[in-house]
């Protein structure tokens, strides 16, 4: 279909910590002990599309995940990793691999994506409108956990505050605006020449930038070359695009073709073209791009158009500690057709490896992984449990995921919290949203809550 | 249902045969031909496959076998023209077409399965990744940012020429038979498998078939191959039953395949669920259908396209080309005959540009097919027009006559240009010739009423404008399309002056109106124009006030089919849409009562105009009485072919 895809796996995410670490880079924190990126993966070829490109930021992570697809994906898929340097951004990093995108149009994927949204649909309305770019909105998932939990008060608070402001056309077709909810103090400007050609804008708060966008190639080439200071795709491209939509100072290419539809031919052979594209131009419903076009010659447009996910698809980015609780929560209870597994009759997944102790119950929307052992009297509530962990007797976990290798000693109690691999929980820890960082070790007896333990 | 009615000169085909050829000496391939007992008529069925997508027994409402099913290299076809314009059912056939199908094209499809048997080529090669500033300085051009290399860390081995399929799909079965036959052949196929049943029957009063088998001996003969192909790629049940029946099989198969096809009824429910299976568009029938007109294809609007978009890169086969005209299609952003046809016609150039012959396959045999599935696609989004119809047509037919000797390339700058050359000879270059034909037929001071929006009429109109012709023009449109709009504001950008109006005040305009300009979707050869709906409705008003009315039509859109009403071929379009006005939230009486047993809701597309209202029909031939539409079917449809 003429489609590249690029997967941005980012490197260590500076709002993921302490989850992320030299060891653990973005693109492989485990989401129901499967790394996040392979949910990018598996969405994307189910799709059939199987020769990505993914990005990551920095060289350790870069053979981290290249180490992990490799041993993956073989077979499966034909993957290329590149790695960029540190803190370019999401323009950066495509600028880096710009010379090895050639195909007309080029799909973006975001490495962070749980989501059954099929990415065939971004790219078909791409194609049928001849957009410059694409972009793939979705509803506002519910943030914090869904029922008893308790935890989360503080995200749920700041979360409306990154909401996307988006400006549609009256038939949700075109996007005529797009804000970081949290760039909007007071007021905001909107373009007048936009707004004039399309008469009606409906703008909305409900709907998110999903980070999956399609660009035509040549498009986003000839932005990242003439605009060197833009750094992100969402913050700079996209807004720049959207802005340039009437008058749009790119499409060196594209302009020739339009360029007939309005001016008139001179010989004989480009009369016939002009006929032709007046044939197909007239014959459908004009966007207001082309309105505008003819109402005002020598104007160049492109499209900027939008495709909504219905509202029964799962989405989630995994860009904060909060939205990672979320994940792991939805993966294994409401969304868990995304994960792979096949539930047991109680809806949660006890690996046949794994060892519980006397009167231990594990819940609904629970997941314990291979070899892991869990002590006596224990009780399991809608939690990931990784690989070969070490729980204690009399443990309480709720709401909380705990990564591989990790070791929790007995009368524990650890709700919505995060315990990295190869932490060590000593006895009766007490933990109430907490972030355990990767091979620290929890005094015993101690009483924590919100807080995060990181070595220094 | 005007021509129902009035029982007028509307001249019965059986007399006239219109537009027919009389036979001339039959060739090779039909002179295997023998009369049916059964049916005990035969028309010899183009080497083409055909394109519409049906079915080819008996229908409860007869329809003479689209013109793309005749094919004038078969001269024979007179007889069975005539008899099949007389309602009898074209149970026909010929064996002509075989070798559509090489033999040897099952091998491809074990080795498609057996992916796990691929040769693990890939290593892990983490380890390898490039060092950013080595190689990835000198490819950054203009960026301040390091370019840096990609590493291949997984990759997939597959065989050169199969692409992968994905799973799960509802095309899979489709996908699983080599590309070439995914359509016509598929659907050919479902057929015999629908039949065989019946056929088993038959069998066991024995009497019927053996006749059958004595007039196909021959073919039998040229293709021994055949039946253990065709029952290879049955599921187990049909293979079970088409073991039982192999000495009949292969001939009745035949035959089936290769009789013209007439419409698909859609009110044969049996006929309908497996056109749904193979249907790559997933359609969802309308529920509540008029009565009348249930044999047309009426499917829920609003669920197709988002389907469709989803399967984007699923559908492998397909060409980008191709799959956005029918997005553009199904998506209503293309729209009109002409335009329809362009896009249609565009694309394929595209598909011929990017095409490679596959090993062991020739160009010609195996791009007729890959034309054929696109097509079918095509009709999946949209009902064809009969314009593109008869594009279609044309293409294939260059395919098929592409000399063997050319190159690959050669035969696709061949292709390339004919296309290029049928866009440009019979579509713009036919309409400048009625712009200039029809100019000489506005006069100072003439009130020009049109309907819609064609497009030839709009170049006759803004060519006259040019010549400084003094005239006013009456839009009339009709809901729920209201495409006189966008007419009426190109007109009126040209500084035309224009009175806009809906048809229900067509009588009461009329009275001011010298002459009526309409477009058609096609002429027919007895002389009816098949148009947007409401063109005939514009056509009687304008001849009860004695305005003449002038036709502006390409002669590619005429069609040697004969139809007396707008019943037995139509299209619908979305119910819904007439129970909503546009742009008027508040008017919402009927909403909710859609899925209401008692209501049902008609959105027919096109009406058929009886010949007794047209003046004069306007083509690239000159300017004719409706009468004459047989001699240019008759005279230029062979040009037309060839062009």
């Amino acid at each position: 279909m003429d489609f590249q895809v690029v997967i941005l796996a980012g490197g260590f995410s500076s709002n993921l910590v302490p989850l992320v670490s030299k060891e653990v880079p973005k693109a492989l924190l485990p989401v129901a002990n499967r790394p996040v990126l392979s949910y990018v993966l598996d969405l994307l070829e189910s799709n059939n599309l199987k020769d990505l490109i993914v990005v990551v930021e920095g060289e350790d992570a870069a053979l981290k995940v290249g180490g992990w697809i490799s041993s993956a994906c073989v077979d499966r898929l034909h993957v290329e990793v590149a790695a960029v340097a540190e803190n370019v951004g999401t323009a950066g990093a495509l600028r880096a691999i710009a010379h090895h995108l050639t195909a007309k149009d080029i799909l973006i994927v975001s490495g962070d994506i749980v989501s059954d949204i099929p990415p065939g649909a971004v790219a078909a309305t791409h194609r049928r409108h001849d957009a410059a770019v694409t972009v793939m909105l979705c509803a506002q998932p519910v943030s914090g956990p869904s029922e008893s939990g308790g935890s989360g008060g503080k995200d749920k608070t700041k979360k409306p505050a990154c909401d996307d402001i988006i400006g549609l056309d009256s038939l949700k077709q075109f996007l005529l605006y797009i804000a970081k909810g949290a760039e909007i103090k007071k007021d905001t400007r909107v373009k007048k020449s936009i707004l004039c050609a399309a008469g009606k804008m409906e703008i909305r708060s409900d709907l998110m930038d999903s980070h999956i966008y399609a660009f035509k190639r040549s498009v986003l080439q000839e932005v990242l070359d003439q605009k060197p200071a833009f750094r992100s795709l969402k913050e700079d491209v996209l807004p720049y695009l959207v802005r340039t939509q009437l008058r749009s100072e790119i499409f060196s290419d594209q302009n020739n073709v339009e360029e007939n539809g309005n001016g008139n031919g001179k010989n004989n052979m480009q009369n016939n073209e002009v006929v032709l594209s007046q044939i197909l131009s007239n014959a459908s419903l004009p966007s207001f791009h082309q309105v505008y076009e003819s109402g005002l010659d020598s104007r160049k447009t492109h499209k900027c158009c939008v495709y909504i996910a219905d509202e029964s698809k799962y989405f989630v980015r995994l860009n904060s500690i909060q939205a990672f609780m979320d994940v792991n929560r939805d993966v294994i209870g409401d969304a868990n057709h995304l994960s792979g597994y096949s539930f047991s009759a109680h809806h949660n997944i006890v690996h046949p490896s794994a060892e519980l102790g006397s009167k231990t119950t594990v819940g609904p929307h629970c997941m314990l992984g291979e070899g892991s052992q869990v002590g006596d009297k224990c009780s399991v509530k809608r939690s990931v449990i990784g690989r070969h962990c070490r729980i204690g007797s009399n443990v309480k976990i709720v709401n909380s995921v705990v990564m591989d290798h990790a070791t929790i000693g007995d009368g524990c109690s650890i709700q919505g919290s995060v315990i990295c691999s190869n932490a060590q929980l000593q006895e009766r820890v007490t933990l109430r949203d907490c972030q355990v960082e990767a091979g620290y070790v929890v005094c015993a007896g101690s009483e924590h809550k919100g807080e995060t333990f990181a070595r220094k | 249902m005007e021509s129902r009615r009035n029982p007028r000169a509307v001249v019965d085909p059986k007399v006239r045969q219109v537009g027919f050829f009389t036979s001339s000496q039959p060739d090779s391939s039909s002179t295997q031909q023998q009369p049916d007992p059964i049916s005990s008529t035969s028309a010899s069925s183009p080497p083409l496959s055909t394109i519409s997508p049906s079915g080819n027994s008996l229908s409860p409402v007869m329809i003479p076998p689209p013109l793309h099913n005749s094919s004038d290299t078969f001269p024979l076809r007179a007889a069975a023209a005539g008899a099949a314009a007389s309602a009898v059912s074209p149970s026909s056939f010929s064996y002509s077409s075989r070798r559509d199908f090489p033999d040897g094209s099952t091998t491809a499809s074990p080795g498609r399965h057996s992916r796990g048997s691929f040769v693990k080529s890939s290593v892990p090669v983490a380890s390898s990744l490039p060092g950013i500033g080595m190689d990835s300085m000198a490819a950054a051009k203009s960026s301040s940012v390091p370019a840096s290399g990609l590493t291949t860390v997984s990759v997939v081995t597959m065989p050169p020429g199969l692409s992968e399929k994905a799973s799960g799909m509802e095309v899979q079965s489709d996908q699983k038979k080599p590309l070439k036959e995914k359509t016509t052949k598929a659907e050919r196929r479902a057929i015999q498998e629908a039949q065989r049943a019946a056929k088993a029957a038959a069998k066991a009063d024995g009497g019927k078939v053996a006749p059958v088998n004595a007039a196909s001996v021959a073919s039998t003969s040229v293709k021994a191959a055949k039946p253990g192909k065709a029952t290879s790629q049955k599921n187990d049940v049909a293979v079970a039953a088409g073991a039982a029946e192999k000495k009949g099989g292969p001939s009745e198969k035949d035959r089936k395949k290769d009789a013209p096809h007439p419409r698909m009824q859609y009110d044969d429910e049996s006929r309908v669920v497996k056109a749904k299976r193979r249907a790559v568009v997933k359609q969802t029938e309308a529920k509540n259908r008029v009565e009348l007109f249930r044999h047309l294809p009426q499917y829920e609007h609003g669920t197709q396209l988002p389907d469709l978009e989803t399967k984007f890169f699923q559908l492998d086969p397909m060409h980008p080309a191709v799959y956005k005209v029918g997005l553009q299609y199904l998506s209503g952003d293309i729209s009109g005959g002409n335009a329809r046809c362009i896009a249609m016609l565009q694309a394929f150039q595209e598909v011929v540009k990017d095409y490679s012959t596959p090993p062991e396959k020739s160009l010609n045999r195996d791009m007729t097919a890959k034309i054929s599935s696109y097509v079918s696609f095509l009709i999946e989004c949209r009902p064809l027009s009969i314009s593109m119809g008869n594009a279609i047509r044309f293409v294939k037919n260059r395919i098929a006559k592409l000399p063997i000797t050319l190159s690959e390339s050669e035969a696709k700058a061949a292709l390339q240009s004919d296309i290029e050359r049928f866009i440009n000879d019979k579509i713009i270059g036919a309409d400048t010739v009625i712009v200039k034909h029809a100019v000489t037929k506005i006069r100072d001071g003439d009130v020009l009423l049109t309907y819609g929006s064609p497009t030839a009429v709009e170049m006759v109109l803004l060519h006259a404008h040019e010549l400084r012709k003094k005239f006013r023009v009456l839009v009339v449109d009709s809901r729920p399309k209201l495409e006189g709009q966008l007419l009426l504001r190109r007109l009126i950008k040209r500084g035309i002056n224009c009175t806009y109006t809906h048809i229900n005040a067509i009588s009461y305009i009329m009275h001011e109106v010298t002459k009526v300009f309409l477009g058609a979707s096609s002429v027919l050869s007895n002389g009816t124009v098949y148009s947007r709906v409401g063109t005939a409705c514009v056509a009687m008003v304008a001849n009860a006030f004695r305005v003449p009315v002038l036709v502006c039509c390409e002669a590619y859109k005429f069609h040697e089919r004969v139809q007396l009403d707008s019943i037995c071929s139509n299209e619908l379009g979305d119910p819904n849409a007439i129970s909503k006005v546009h742009g008027r939230e508040d008017i919402n009486y009927l909403d909710g009562l859609t899925n209401n047993a008692n209501l049902q809701f008609l959105n027919l597309m096109y009406d058929a105009t009886p010949s007794d209202y047209i003046s004069m029909i306007i083509t690239d031939y000159g300017m004719v009485p409706p009468t004459s539409v047989p001699v240019i079917v008759r005279e230029y449809q062979k040009e037309h072919l060839l062009v």
